[in-house]
Formats: structure tokens, sequence, C-alpha cells
């Protein structure tokens, strides 16, 4: 993984580096083309510094653990996400449960209702709003620690006492958030589930069983298992975006507040497309 | 107040840091031009400059942190910037860095503060070996009774206090202290220009003392060197640095609130 990385990134840095040739060409002949070229040039510099950044994450992921900051990590990022995730997925499955019956009860197919439910939420709802809860929650909450310990000095402390700050920090935070977030995502799956079965219980006298055998009888292995390596993907982005907007915070005070922002608005972005990749992936197995 | 020199022989040693023609500049802005500097074992060398003079980053690539543009960086006989990280590593293990703002990690206890590098560096210790090494380091500093307190409960004298302990938890050859005395009232900080006196005898430590406090300067320096425009304009002791006219150097003391 960590030599992929580096050829990938070797491709970048001859993009960069032609595209500063360029910018000198065009600086004095066409300034428009010069500004283009700058912003192109910025974009490939970050892309090369993020995937250095997951190419040193690969590297470092190897024994010893930091396995109390591991712990301490998934209690942060699972434990204390479970309200929010609780409170969300239950109005997301009255919500959904609702707003689906009208258009089911026009023809005649309110029986369906708890496989379309159970569905939509196995499938998409729960690893998607799990997916953009935690880049809220926990992507600020990683990028604004980190970034507050990067412009406090702390991570220069932690390298010159001879630690390992990267291993400490960034593997322990990336390893809990794509550990939980499957877990994160099926407690939420379970609790839209009940949702959607409370809201079924008022139009409508249903046994808990029957509802859960009705809607359960149309998930597949392959939803279960592309939902669950869907939410790890998003977890070790979220992480991994985190961490970086972090870690390289500089600026005070006002860089760890555009660490955290940038961590929320990348990793929400970015999940949106793994969510379209992923779909499109998903789909050549149906 | 003034500081009596114990080494009489330091010139004759081997220099434990040694600094030729150093540059480092960040984008446009040019900090460091060709600076030179020996530290000799068991010396304290005072670094005196305005802010933004470039004393910090002179010791952030000593230690490490920072790469330089040009020149040499010789600790303990490794030129520093030439190590891999694995190497950088091992020397780090014997240096101690106090930082301005102590550095010291919110989320944890001043207990793990004081662990985390023990725990990572010394993997063969047992729990009661660390708990010694531990109280050994606050006893140092005199604050055994904040153990288990968390940073956001000291005192700004306490955390530099703490950031000391921290570093010499490790038995560090070297220290580097990063305006120990700032934002300190006038009697917390002859406690830390004790505490920096104390751990160079106790010790045995060669020191980089980066300041603007000419208090400081006078009761921690062997030696003081005068950083402008990007390299030392004079070096020697304290007496013999502020023997001038020269308008750069006696404006420093003019402005400094000295006895």
């Amino acid at each position: 993984m960590g030599k992929k990385i580096h050829f990938f990134n070797t491709i970048l840095f001859k993009i960069s580096g032609t595209l500063l040739e360029l910018q000198q060409v065009f600086m004095k002949s066409n300034p428009r083309t010069y500004i283009i070229s700058k912003k192109l040039d910025g974009f490939f510099s970050d892309v090369y510094a993020i995937m250095s950044f997951i190419g040193k994450f690969f590297r470092e992921l190897g024994p010893p653990y930091e396995w109390r900051e591991i712990i301490r990590q998934c209690y942060m990022v699972g434990w204390k996400s479970l309200p929010l995730i609780s409170v969300t997925s239950f109005v997301v499955g009255i919500v959904f449960t609702k707003q689906s019956r009208p258009s089911l009860s026009e023809f005649g197919a309110t029986s369906w209702l708890p496989s379309l439910v159970a569905i939509a939420i196995f499938r998409a709802l729960a690893p998607l709003v799990t997916a953009l809860i935690a880049a809220g929650k926990v992507g600020s909450n990683i990028g604004a620690e980190l970034g507050s310990m990067r412009v406090t000095e702390q991570i220069d402390a932690m390298e010159v006492s001879a630690t390992n700050p990267f291993k400490f920090l960034v593997v322990s935070r990336v390893l809990a958030t794509s550990c939980m977030l499957p877990i994160l995502m099926f407690y939420m799956a379970f609790i839209s589930m009940i949702g959607a079965y409370l809201n079924i219980l008022v139009n409508e006298d249903t046994s808990f069983s029957a509802f859960f055998i009705k809607a359960l009888e149309k998930i597949t292995f392959l939803d279960f298992f592309s939902s669950l390596i869907k939410t790890i993907v998003f977890g070790f982005s979220i992480g991994i975006i985190g961490c970086y907007q972090g870690y390289n915070a500089t600026q005070g005070t006002q860089g760890v507040g555009r660490a955290a922002n940038f961590a929320v608005v990348t990793s929400m972005f970015v999940v949106f497309i793994e969510e379209i990749i992923a779909v499109q992936i998903t789909s050549w197995f149906r | 107040m003034h500081k009596k020199t114990r080494h009489t022989n330091i010139q004759d040693q081997h220099a434990d840091i040694m600094i030729r023609d150093l540059h480092k500049s960040f984008g446009a802005n040019t900090v460091l031009k060709g600076v030179n500097l020996d530290v000799f074992r068991g010396e304290n060398v005072v670094v005196l400059g305005r802010s933004g003079t470039g004393k910090s980053v002179l010791i952030k690539i000593i230690a490490g942190l920072l790469k330089p543009d040009s020149g040499t960086v010789v600790v303990l006989g490794k030129n520093v910037p030439a190590l891999d990280d694995k190497e950088l590593l091992q020397l780090r293990l014997k240096i101690g860095f106090s930082f301005q703002s102590s550095a010291l990690y919110d989320s944890m206890t001043v207990k793990e503060n004081l662990e985390f590098p023990l725990l990572r560096n010394s993997r063969n210790l047992t729990r009661a070996e660390i708990n010694t090494h531990v109280e050994e380091a606050l006893d140092a500093v005199g604050l055994k009774q904040t153990i288990l307190q968390y940073p956001s409960e000291l005192s700004g004298g306490q955390r530099k206090r703490i950031g000391i302990a921290r570093t010499l938890i490790m038995r560090p050859l070297i220290m580097l202290y990063d305006e120990p005395t700032a934002g300190l009232d006038p009697i917390t900080s002859v406690e830390i220009n004790n505490l920096i006196n104390e751990v160079q005898e106790r010790y045995n430590t060669s020191s980089i003392i980066i300041t603007h406090d000419l208090t400081c300067a006078k009761a921690t320096g062997d030696r003081v060197a005068v950083l402008l425009d990007g390299s030392f304009i004079r070096t020697g002791s304290f007496e013999e640095v502020f023997a001038t006219r020269d308008e750069r150097i006696t404006s420093f003391y003019k402005y400094n609130f000295i006895n």
C-alpha cells in the first residue's frame, strides 16, 4: 500500500513540477492561464501532501500499538456519539416510514413498507447518515484537538521527547474511527428500524417479530457486507482527513478553527463521493 | 544574583553543540544568516535577542524540529540535519526541550505527562521504577503534590516547572530552554532561574537558554550571546557583553528592568 502511494505521489510531484514550469512560462505572456496554473498546482500539492500523510499512516500501522489511546479514542468516537446517533436514527426511521406510506398506499402496497424501509436504511441511510454525523461531530473534534495541540507545540514536545506523535495521535484516531463507524452504523440501522416499527404500529396492528421478519427478508448478504465495507472506508476517510487538517494546522487559534472547519467540509464531500462510487460498485454485483 | 561559573576549563573541553555558518529562511524572510556557536559540557549559554530575531528557530534546528537551509549543526558528535528519523530519535533521548508555552499534554495528568516519554523509550522498566522516576523528577522541581492534577489546574510557573521535569525524566545531556521566564512574575522568574542552575549542577547538562530577560541571562548564563539581524554580534560573560557602547546592545540593557 505504502509503495503504491509512493508511486502515485511521484506522479503528482512530476505534475506539480510541470505546472510550476508552465506557470513561469505563462506568468508574463498570459496572466489568466498563470492563475489557473497556480490554482491547479496548489490542488496537486494538497493531494500530494494528503497522499504522503496516508502513506505515512500505513507505514506506521505496525506494532507496537498505542492500545490505551486506541481504546480511549474508540470510547470518544463510539460511546460519546451514541446519544446523537440514537436520536437522529430514531427520527430518520419515523420520518422515512411516514413519508413513504402515502406513495405505497396509492398502489395498495403498504405491506411492502417494512422491506422498503429496511432496504433504504441498510443500503443507504444508515451508512450515510452515520458518516455525516461522524464527520460533523468526530471530524471536527479531531481537527480541533490536533490543531490546538499543534499550535500549542504539544506535538513538537512529543517529537523532541523521542516519541512518535504520529503513531500516538493519528494512527490511534484513524483506527478508532475505522472500527467504530461500522458498529455505529449497525446500531443506527437497528434504532431506525425501531422508529419505523413504532410508526407502522400507529397505523396497523403488527407484532415486533412479524415486522422484523418482513423487513429483513429482502436484506441480502451483499447489502450487509457492502454497508460494512462502506462504513469502514467512511470511518477511515473521516479520521484521516480530521487528523491531516489538525496535524498540519498553522497560524494560531485561527488555524485551529480552520482545521476543524476543513475537516468537516472535506470529510462530508469525500463521504458523498465515496457513496457514489460504492453504489456503482455494488450495483455491478447485484 | 549574578551566577558564579563553576566550569573554569569549559573552553578546553569538546563542544556538545557546535554550530557553523547556519542559515535559515522562511520564504523571503531570512532569519539566520551565518550563525556560529559552541556550547561546552556543563555550560549554560544564554542567547539574548529581541523578539523575531530567530532565537527559537535556532534551538528548534538543534532539536531537529526544523531543517536549516545550509550550515552544520553538530550535537553530541552527530550532524543533526543529516540524521534519518531513527538516528534523530536516538539523539533526542539525550536532549531536553523546555517550551515557551510549556507544551504540557492537556488531556493527561502531570503523572501521565511525565510518564509519556519514559513508557515509550524505556519499555523494560517496571511500574514501580517508572513511579520512582516520576517522583524523582517532580521532587527535582519541587512539585510532588501536583502529581494527579491536570495542566489546566496549574499556574504558569508550575507548568514551566512540570515542563522541565518532563524533560529531566529522560536524564538529558543537553537542555534547550525557550523563554523560560516569559509571562511569569519576578518571584516565579527567580525560582525558574534557580531551577535552571540546579538542573545544570545536578545533571551536568549543557544548556542553551533563549531569553530577552536580562535578569534570567545574568542569573543563569555562563556565557551570553547576543543575536541580532540573523547572527551573533557579541559573545562573552554577561559583563563582557554589556561593557560596550554599541547602541544595539546598550539599548537592550536600558529598557530592561534590572538592578
